[in-house]
């Protein structure tokens, strides 16, 4: 057992901690999640150039090793200045359904892509009725002579707006519930049939709903084989699950230390109100709290890097542990802020919001304490 | 970064278990199998036993006969320690004065001292917390006036685990001064319980056991020779001594076991036609117990790898505190859920080893709730979890 990082992983760490800090105060952040594109080129011309986007892939696909460790240094780093970039959409699930299903033709365009900076995934999975299921697609792929017709509507697709590439399931066979008949396509964002309706995340980044209205793709556009895609897409969402858990870690450690800085500053009864033990002790939980994240987090970095059937055990125990953490840690945060906390204009309750979207992602903690209890 | 055990480590894991396996005494690990409880001579014998090996001394530096182990073969050996319920080494002598001996005292204290306390032929036991004096430990009343070559101890100390037993107690004890809060006046005091004037008196807590005691000091006569350090230096000495000793508090490898125990019982227990652990409201209940548990297990061995690298175990380990006895004690509320009726009844005797009356309900039931009365202690002892949280509110919020 070893939990030191690595020296590259300090020097990765060392970095993205620096844009955050230098680069990505808050008022510039406010003004890309309300500007039009809502993300900034600026920033992710750079993410490319520091090689950030290399990280979650492998030396053999062109990237810096694809470690989850890698991922959880970055993502943490990410989590503290809460960067709306949409890392965790292209770079993470894009590229992680791409290298896990594609095959050489398209791993060679599209990760090339991912990591120069130059595309822009939206993975489509969820539907209106689908909550947490990820077996459950109304979504139909069928067959025609040059490729696929699909027809159905994609929900919630994180950076759905901004993405010149979609990936979406769809049924190739069996019915909506079927673990099997799961597959995958590659869609053009512009292609015929496609319907985008972008708008904006209650945390200031983008999704869409997406409607596929008889779209017409090529064969060459299925990505795996077809019917089996179950297995890559959860095993990529471990991965978001796991990305997202570390950035919790980074905004839950910046939530209880701009809280406690808060109380120092703020005097009511003619003292600080840091003073106040009602306060005090309610600020060591949320400290107990981001900790725990921290090591459960660590924890299950290691175990997806270790492979084999813990994994999925291992993600559900960090999802509950996060997901209690985040929300706590949110909550208290504003709480202690009184009314300022409430506001837009202060950060605080920018940091509870994407915390409190992260319990939401890719099950939340009622779903993952049922699914750890059953494996 | 990786969560493998090394081939030396999965060796030194085997080597851990052949030991247990062969040198657990037998009578020992039957009563560990129905929780009965264990006696002074279990203890004794099972350190000794240990110290053979030279394994009892987990902690100490190797040059006072310590393991030297690194922080993953500690957790290897608490885990297996664990799964065969072996006890846990007394830790008065061994984990709380040994380390103020070998870190702050003389030359002669440590050779007077510590080989006894490595051989487990000594008993020790604590004389910290008083009747006024408890969370506001600080405050502490009992003096230890000079007089010539030797102090005069008058006091009461109370909580005294396992102090009926005791051969020596360590105190902390005002040299000087009577202001109250002057941590500068408090002094560390090693004293011979045999010494006149000392007398034991027992508390009996939730479940009838003798587990602690109050001693009552007059006018003992302790040599000067037996202050640790300098006078008036006590408090800093315990301080120190308590950030090392608060890893391994977390109780880890044992809530894991009792975790494990849990399922198994309530996979036996039978609920509305189907097994208990069937049903969801309470597998639920003990998914997020064992969730919390695991990360609390990570931070464990967080603290651990820093304190290797040289680090001190800062006032995190209070976190270790903290969560440690909540989830203890929220499992033992779980296995008072599984006996449900059979932890109403309370057959005393039924605990002791060599019982042959009638049981009353299964063993694990009779025990739940005696051992839910009786552990509500652990977040209330060691400074209590609000202290702890004091502490964390102090020395990292900056509070």
């Amino acid at each position: 057992m070893d939990f030191s990082l690595s020296e590259e992983q300090q020097m990765l760490q060392d970095s993205v901690a620096k844009f955050v800090h230098n680069d990505y105060d808050f008022e510039s952040r406010m003004k890309v999640v309300k500007g039009d594109d809502g993300y900034s080129k600026v920033h992710w011309k750079l993410f490319a150039e520091l090689g950030w986007l290399m990280v979650p892939f492998t030396e053999e696909e062109g990237g810096l090793g694809g470690s989850a460790a890698d991922l959880m240094v970055v993502m943490e780093e990410f989590g503290k200045g809460i960067v709306i970039e949409p890392f965790l959409a292209t770079a993470v699930i894009g590229g992680g359904l791409v290298a896990g299903a594609g095959n050489d033709l398209q791993k060679g365009e599209l990760i090339a892509g991912i990591m120069d900076g130059s595309q822009q995934i939206a993975f489509g999975y969820v539907e209106p009725q689908s909550r947490y299921d990820l077996s459950d697609v109304a979504t139909q792929a069928e067959k025609t002579d040059s490729g696929y017709r699909l027809n159905g509507h994609k929900a919630v697709v994180l950076n759905g707006g901004i993405a010149n590439t979609l990936i979406v399931s769809a049924r190739t066979s069996g019915s909506q519930a079927d673990a099997d008949g799961i597959s995958l396509f590659v869609v053009d964002a512009d292609a015929a049939g496609v319907d985008v309706q972008s708008y904006r995340t209650q945390d200031g980044a983008r999704a869409a709903e997406i409607k596929l209205n008889n779209v017409e793709v090529s064969a060459a556009s299925l990505l795996g084989a077809e019917g089996q895609a179950l297995p890559v897409i959860e095993s990529v969402l471990q991965r978001a699950t796991l990305a997202i858990c570390a950035e919790a870690v980074g905004a839950m450690e910046v939530a209880y230390q701009k809280t406690v800085e808060y109380t120092k500053t703020r005097v009511q009864f003619g003292v600080p109100i840091a003073k106040f033990q009602a306060l005090q002790h309610r600020m060591a939980d949320m400290f107990v709290e981001h900790q725990q994240a921290k090591s459960i987090v660590l924890m299950a970095a290691m175990k997806l890097d270790q492979g084999g059937e813990g994994a999925a055990k291992a993600i559900s125990a960090m999802k509950v542990c996060v997901g209690k953490a985040a929300r706590a840690v949110g909550q208290e945060a504003v709480q202690i802020h009184g009314g300022i906390g409430v506001t837009d204009e202060l950060d605080v309750g920018h940091y509870f919001k994407r915390l409190t979207m992260i319990e939401l992602l890719f099950g939340n903690t009622a779903y993952h304490t049922q699914n750890f209890a059953r494996l | 970064m990786n969560v493998e055990f090394s081939s030396e480590e999965l060796a030194f894991q085997q080597e851990v278990r052949k030991f247990l396996k062969e040198k657990l005494p037998a009578k020992i690990s039957e009563k560990a199998k129905h929780e009965l409880h264990f006696t002074k001579e279990d203890f004794v014998q099972w350190q000794q036993i240990l110290a053979e090996q030279g394994w009892a001394a987990v902690n100490w530096p190797v040059e006072y006969g310590g393991t030297g182990w690194t922080p993953t073969q500690k957790y290897i050996w608490s885990n297996e320690c664990a799964k065969v319920g072996a006890p846990g080494v007394i830790p008065f002598g061994m984990s709380m004065v040994a380390p103020v001996i070998y870190s702050f005292g003389s030359e002669e204290q440590k050779q007077r001292f510590l080989p006894d306390i490595l051989g487990s032929k000594v008993w020790w036991c604590q004389g910290y917390s008083e009747p006024n004096a408890g969370s506001d430990l600080a405050s502490l009343k009992t003096t230890a006036v000079r007089e010539g070559d030797e102090y005069v101890v008058n006091g009461t100390k109370t909580w005294t685990t396992l102090g009926q037993h005791a051969d020596w107690i360590f105190c902390l004890v005002r040299t000087a001064g009577s202001d109250a809060k002057n941590q500068e006046a408090i002094s560390f005091l090693l004293i011979d319980m045999k010494t006149p004037g000392i007398n034991v008196s027992p508390i009996y807590l939730l479940d009838e056991t003798r587990e602690v005691n109050e001693i009552h000091f007059d006018n003992v006569r302790v040599p000067v020779g037996n202050i640790i350090g300098e006078e008036g230096k006590g408090w800093t000495y315990a301080k120190v001594l308590l950030t090392h000793e608060r890893t391994g508090i977390a109780g880890v490898a044992k809530s894991k076991e009792a975790i494990a125990q849990v399922k198994q019982l309530a996979s036996e227990t039978s609920h509305f036609g189907q097994p208990l652990m069937e049903d969801s409201a309470f597998a639920q209940k003990v998914a997020a117990l064992e969730i919390d548990l695991l990360a609390l297990e990570y931070t464990d061995l967080r603290t651990l790898a820093a304190v290797s690298t040289g680090k001190a175990p800062g006032p995190e380990s209070s976190i270790l505190k903290i969560k440690g006895t909540e989830i203890a004690q929220q499992i033992d509320e779980l296995k008072m859920e599984i006996a449900g009726y059979y932890a109403i009844p309370f057959v005393k005797d039924q605990f002791e080893y060599g019982f042959e009356g009638p049981m009353v309900g299964p063993g694990a039931a009779a025990n739940s709730a005696p051992a839910y009365f009786n552990h509500r202690k652990t977040t209330i002892y060691g400074g209590s979890n609000e202290v702890q949280k004091n502490i964390i509110c102090k020395a990292v919020l900056g509070l």
